[in-house]
């Protein structure tokens, strides 16, 4: 772990190219869909054409006649969860809301709840099968509005659902799961201080994670129990834990193999098809493959939540910001589990204001069940945060930049969400705006600049990496987390670094759950951190043994022994003396056997990320089409270890924002179900719909990290809703609220705009 | 009744047994196991299963497979020579253009399609000539820059074999 | 399904015929095979008619007019340069229908017998007065373009009848047309409200013709005659083009779907129509004296 004199890493700062690359631009590459065994059963699931209804009567008769079908399950074929078995240490996700997602039991909450999965010879087989099954409903009257089922009079999707948070306990169910409050100093004296207060309501919409990949996987269940998943997915352990826990099965029964992961986001953080598949695969004794449609995605994975929030800020005449408040109404989606909380605790975390008050709601509605997505929960807050400061900004005739300075959170900033921050970058981020020839470039007509800021905590969390040395002296680097964006690239980076060898002699792996310890899933930006840290300490006792075994070769005390460019080196009887990594391998027999290291950690310290985006638009006045112009993602990102790979997570989360903001939505009709469930009317950004993505990486480096590594994959896609909001608030002088900024909404903004004026 | 469809695939004459309704992508996946090309919807609007048929740049999801009767067929299978990578399976790698890279095969065979029609072509075109394939992960940075880096490579080795 | 795929023209409507009105035609597939995947029932027979030559030429007469085979793809449109000069409108309209890979298969019949209020190549067909030439077991017919589509996803053809060619008549000098849409993103979205306009100019740059179509504010693509008469006479002067915006808004009779609401495809036709108007006599008086 040497710096060269220079101050620059050997390896860990370069751009090779990944391990995984050629795969990947040569088609060879499997991901999920691409699994197959020779005699393996296609499934397919039967979904819930309504939005809320009881189950009256279900027959799989007729279907199961169909020859070609060899299996169907209903809810009935899951085993019970009991309550104390409904959460693992008392976390989140809730078992029995898994499992009647999965599948319905005595309700269909949401257009596209499945109700029963059939495996059959082929696709067609299952597909008639489908059609088959009869299903009896009592349609209920529905609800996918947050603020209308947060009414009294609301539609109610669970009977025993009793608000939490609140005191005393409400006596009857409603749709609000939970109450959540976070205070932070005197707000009411907050406001009573400030000499400006701006109050606005913002919405937004939900949102799809958009991976292309749509799920799929394979099942295979021996005679004797023992499982095998194939599958796609943000951790292979999750995916063994929640199938064991969904069908009552011990973890040793089940081998996960990850497959390639054609995209995440954080949807793929939960279970839809890899109980199914095991239920069905045990029930016909043949491998069972199921495959979503693209439609099936959008109607029964993801979105991001929705929501509803009013927002307060105070302010001196100076714009210090004195106080902040809201009220954060999120949709969970069919059950509860919004991230409403992670948006309090985000939406003013780049502040350092002394009075802060955040409520937050996490309401169930008659939607798909919400899933994480990048940075869950903050992007809408932040969008509401930085829209009022914005606004604040135009009030004071000051510049955004200027006044976010005015108020950055800095070194030793208490949050209003608890914890004190240590070495963040967030201040270097505006700076770094403020002096980009971006935010300087001058602007035509019907053109207007945005700034927004956002913050995330970045996560460590349970990491394991084995790094074994090959006969030939090159290093295998084994870790447990899917590579969603260039993570083994980071890996064998951060081993060569420490080992001191070229990044060629390394080859990382991804592990099944039978090959490795237990790593938490890849999620909340924690892998290039967590696992990050395992596998240098897994390279720091690697060269530990090697030095162990040079000693043993030259006996002489291991103490006497350096590691330097990937050898061992000693000054034996005042003549330097060279042991290299192949020579040490080659003779691993002869000093006690192979050498491997394995460190298993839940890492500690990962480093808070702060990011500010500046966005310019144009705005066609006579259609309200907007068009984005110039970007450009700063963000304070630590060590950037494959610095090609952390500027494409921030373009990429840019760009997600991007969508966001200006046309991702989705839309129903009037009985709750998706009208938009295809990629043709649920509009991600297209490549012509964009500049290039211009990235500023500050590097602050986490001092708690080996590398100074921090997360980098969650922060860029908050800024870019309140950024793009900004720039069309200016552009079209007036304030937009209300995502996404669709051609008719900006329009009527700018008429209603218009008539004010006159 | 099952048809025999008689046809070329990366220059390899290939003989399948499809149903008429089968689609080409299907076709090319389940039956012949080339799987680099991908399934993102099914409905022609994520470029994911771009191949060449008949040197026409379509979505194989909206092509039948009794269409590739007598046909000449182009997946990203067929780009590299033996080991030798066509320069944008290079240029992506090289310019870090693919996260998850299941947009990636339907990326290169769009953008061979297009070095093939225009050699030259400028930021825009590239962004407009690939607006029909979804990349979820790269915001198209990194990717209208390999296939502009590419475009550059080859007509400079090409007009250095000339020279 | 069966699949057929005839050579000869006179086999199309001999296999609609026997199909007895569970027959479908393809060209280049990329409505049909989309809905195919969306669970839509498949036809008893699908007669792809690729394979004959008449449906996939492209030809100019003497007297400048064009014959556009219905299954002719929109890239080997955009590669006719002659047909690209001649109607720019009709053959950019063509153009922004979806992907290029979209591009490689979608043909202006296929667009035309979709019957969509939003297809794009249909507005910028009947501004150009184009005229279909139709075939059937009972014999040849020639039909206005403006009087296939009869209500949304059904044309005027009858079940053993299919669209052969397109037919773009000579045009005098000075004459241009355009075709602009409004979509959400840049690329890849149905549109919202469409507008074609097609125009002759005299020698002083006075419009002396002047047709106007419009796609996705009515239940068909429109024609709005009342529209040309307002631009009839003018030079396109600005407080003309006010006044068109108005009778175009004031035509629509759109709906209120997940795609744009009855007030914005009012108000954004009226947009577009006008635009395409300047850039057709901008065309036209290119086109020199």
């Amino acid at each position: 772990m040497s710096r060269s004199p220079n101050g620059s890493w050997r390896s860990v700062g370069t751009r090779p190219v990944r391990p995984d690359g050629i795969d990947k631009v040569t088609g060879r590459a499997v991901f999920s869909a691409d699994f197959n065994l020779p005699d393996a059963l296609q499934g397919a699931v039967l979904r819930s054409p309504f939005a809320h209804a009881r189950i009256l009567r279900m027959d799989t008769a007729r279907a199961l006649a169909l020859p070609g079908v060899k299996a169907i399950i209903t809810a009935s074929d899951l085993p019970e969860i009991t309550e104390d078995q409904a959460l693992i240490n008392g976390q989140p996700p809730d078992f029995r809301d898994m499992s009647a997602n999965i599948l319905a039991r005595t309700k269909v909450l949401y257009e596209g709840h499945a109700l029963a999965a059939v495996a059959a010879v082929d696709a067609k087989t299952a597909e008639q099968a489908l059609a088959l099954i009869d299903v009896e409903y009592e349609v209920l009257p529905h609800v996918i509005d947050v603020q209308q089922a947060m009414a009294p009079d609301a539609p109610v999707l669970h009977d025993s659902l009793i608000t939490q948070g609140i005191t005393p306990a409400p006596s009857r169910p409603s749709n609000i799961a939970s109450r959540h409050e976070q205070v932070h100093g005197d707000v009411e004296q907050g406001f009573a201080q400030a000499d400006i207060i701006l109050t606005e309501e913002f919405t937004t919409q939900p949102v799809h994670q958009g991976y292309i990949e749509p799920h799929a996987c394979m099942a295979r269940v021996a005679s004797d129990g023992q499982t095998d998943i194939w599958c796609s997915s943000q951790g292979q352990f999750m995916v063994r834990a929640y199938c064991a826990r969904l069908l009552d099965m011990p973890l040793s029964r089940i081998r996960v193999t990850p497959l390639e992961i054609g995209g995440g986001f954080g949807g793929k953080t939960t279970v839809y098809l890899e109980p199914l598949a095991v239920l069905l695969a045990r029930r016909s004794g043949r491998p069972v493959k199921i495959q979503m449609s693209r439609a099936d995605v959008f109607r029964a994975t993801g979105p991001a939540s929705g929501s509803y929030i009013s927002m307060k800020i105070g302010a001196l005449n100076d714009g210090t910001l004195v106080a902040a408040q809201g009220i954060l109404c999120y949709q969970a989606g069919a059950f509860p589990g919004s991230p409403v909380r992670l948006g309090c605790m985000t939406a003013f975390a780049p502040y350092d204001i002394a009075n802060v008050k955040m409520i937050g709601y996490d309401v169930v509605v008659n939607r798909p069940k919400s899933a994480a997505y990048r940075a869950p929960g903050a992007p809408m807050a932040s969008f509401a945060a930085e829209s009022l400061i914005d606004m604040l900004a135009q009030r004071l005739g000051m510049d955004p930049l200027e006044l976010r300075i005015r108020n950055a959170a800095r070194d030793g900033t208490r949050t209003a969400y608890g914890p004190r921050f240590k070495e963040i970058g967030y201040l270097q981020t505006l700076q770094a705006a403020q002096a980009h020839p971006h935010y300087s470039a001058p602007l035509g007509q019907h053109q207007g600049r945005g700034v927004a800021s956002g913050f995330w905590f970045n996560m460590g969390g349970q990491s394991s990496a084995a790094l074994t040395l090959n006969e030939d002296g090159t290093v295998m680097v084994t870790t447990a987390n899917p590579d969603i964006g260039g993570s083994r690239a980071s890996m064998a980076l951060m081993a060569a670094e420490v080992l001191e060898i070229d990044v060629d002699r390394v080859r990382p792996e991804i592990a099944d759950t039978s090959s490795i310890a237990y790593s938490d899933l890849t999620g909340g930006s924690r892998v290039t951190f967590a696992v990050g840290m395992a596998v240098t300490q897994a390279a720091t006792e690697l060269v530990a043994s090697l030095q162990q075994r040079a000693a043993t070769l030259w006996d002489i005390p291991v103490d006497q022994i350096d590691w330097r460019e990937g050898c061992a080196v000693a000054s034996i009887d005042g003549k330097q003396e060279i042991l290299s990594l192949s020579s040490l391998a080659a003779q691993a027999g002869k000093t006690g056997g192979p050498i491997a290291a394995h460190v298993s950690i839940n890492a500690q310290g990962a480093g808070p990320g702060f990011g500010t985006h500046i966005c310019d638009v144009e705005v066609d006045p006579d259609t309200g089409r907007v068009t984005v112009l110039r970007y450009t993602a700063i963000q304070d990102v630590g060590t950037a270890v494959h610095p090609s790979y952390v500027e494409g997570q921030l373009q990429g989360g840019a760009v997600q924002g991007i969508g966001w903001a200006l046309n991702e939505a989705y839309q129903y009709d009037d009985n709750g179900a998706q009208l938009n469930p295809g990629f043709l009317d649920y509009r991600v950004p297209v490549a012509s719909d964009l500049p290039m993505i211009d990235t500023v990486l500050v590097e602050v480096p986490n001092p708690r990290h080996p590398f100074g590594v921090r997360g980098v994959g969650e922060v860029p896609i908050i800024p870019p809703l309140g950024a793009v909001a900004n720039a069309v608030s200016r552009a079209t002088g007036t304030r937009h609220v209300d995502l996404p900024m669709s051609p008719p909404v900006v329009l009527r903004a700018i008429q209603r705009a218009a008539r004010r004026r006159r | 009744m099952k048809q025999h469809i008689c046809t070329h695939i990366n220059g390899e004459a290939t003989e399948f047994l499809c149903d008429a309704a089968d689609t080409l992508l299907q076709v090319l996946r389940d039956n012949l196991r080339l799987t680099g090309t991908k399934e993102g919807c099914g409905t022609g609007d994520c470029g994911a299963c771009s191949v060449m048929l008949n040197d026409r740049l379509v979505c194989s999801c909206l092509v039948l497979a009794v269409e590739a009767q007598h046909s000449q067929i182009e997946t990203v299978e067929g780009l590299a020579n033996g080991d030798s990578l066509h320069p944008l399976q290079q240029a992506f790698l090289d310019h870090a253009a693919l996260q998850c890279g299941i947009c990636t095969p339907g990326l290169l065979v769009a953008a061979k399609a297009l070095l093939d029609h225009n050699p030259s072509p400028s930021e825009s075109e590239v962004r407009f000539w690939i607006a029909g394939n979804l990349c979820r992960c790269t915001g198209y940075d990194k990717i209208v820059r390999a296939i502009l880096a590419a475009a550059d490579n080859m007509r400079t080795t090409h007009d250095g074999a000339q020279s | 399904m069966q699949y057929q795929a005839p050579t000869d023209l006179a086999d199309v409507a001999a296999l609609l015929a026997s199909a007895d009105g569970k027959g479908r035609v393809m060209a280049g597939g990329t409505d049909l095979l989309a809905r195919f995947a969306a669970g839509m029932p498949k036809p008893d027979v699908l007669v792809d008619i690729k394979h004959i030559a008449e449906l996939m030429d492209i030809e100019q007469a003497s007297d400048g007019s064009f014959t556009v085979g219905a299954a002719v793809c929109g890239a080997a449109i955009s590669e006719h340069a002659a047909l690209c000069s001649a109607w720019p409108g009709v053959t950019e309209a063509m153009d922004l229908i979806g992907s290029v890979q979209i591009q490689g298969r979608a043909s202006l019949g296929g667009n035309l017998c979709n019957a969509s209020p939003a297809a794009d190549a249909v507005p910028a067909l009947i501004a150009a007065g184009a005229i279909c030439r139709i075939l059937g077991s009972q014999g040849e017919r020639q039909v206005s373009v403006a009087d296939i589509i009869c209500s949304p996803g059904k044309t005027c053809l009858d079940s053993d009848e299919f669209v052969v060619s397109l037919y773009l008549p000579p045009r005098p000098p000075r004459s241009a047309d355009a075709y602009l849409r409004l979509i959400p993103r840049s690329e890849m979205d149905i549109a919202v409200a469409g507008a074609a306009v097609n125009l002759t100019l005299d020698s002083a740059d006075v419009v002396v013709a002047a047709t106007i179509a419009l796609g996705a504010v009515s239940p068909v693509p429109l024609l709005v005659p009342r529209a040309a008469d307002v631009i009839l006479g003018s030079k396109l002067e600005a407080d003309v083009m006010t006044r068109f915006k108005s009778v175009v808004s004031a035509s629509c009779r759109p709906i209120n779907d997940k795609r744009g609401t009855i007030d914005y495809r009012n108000h954004v036709a009226g947009v577009l129509a006008a635009r395409a108007a300047l850039i057709a006599g901008k065309r036209a008086a290119r086109e020199g004296l």
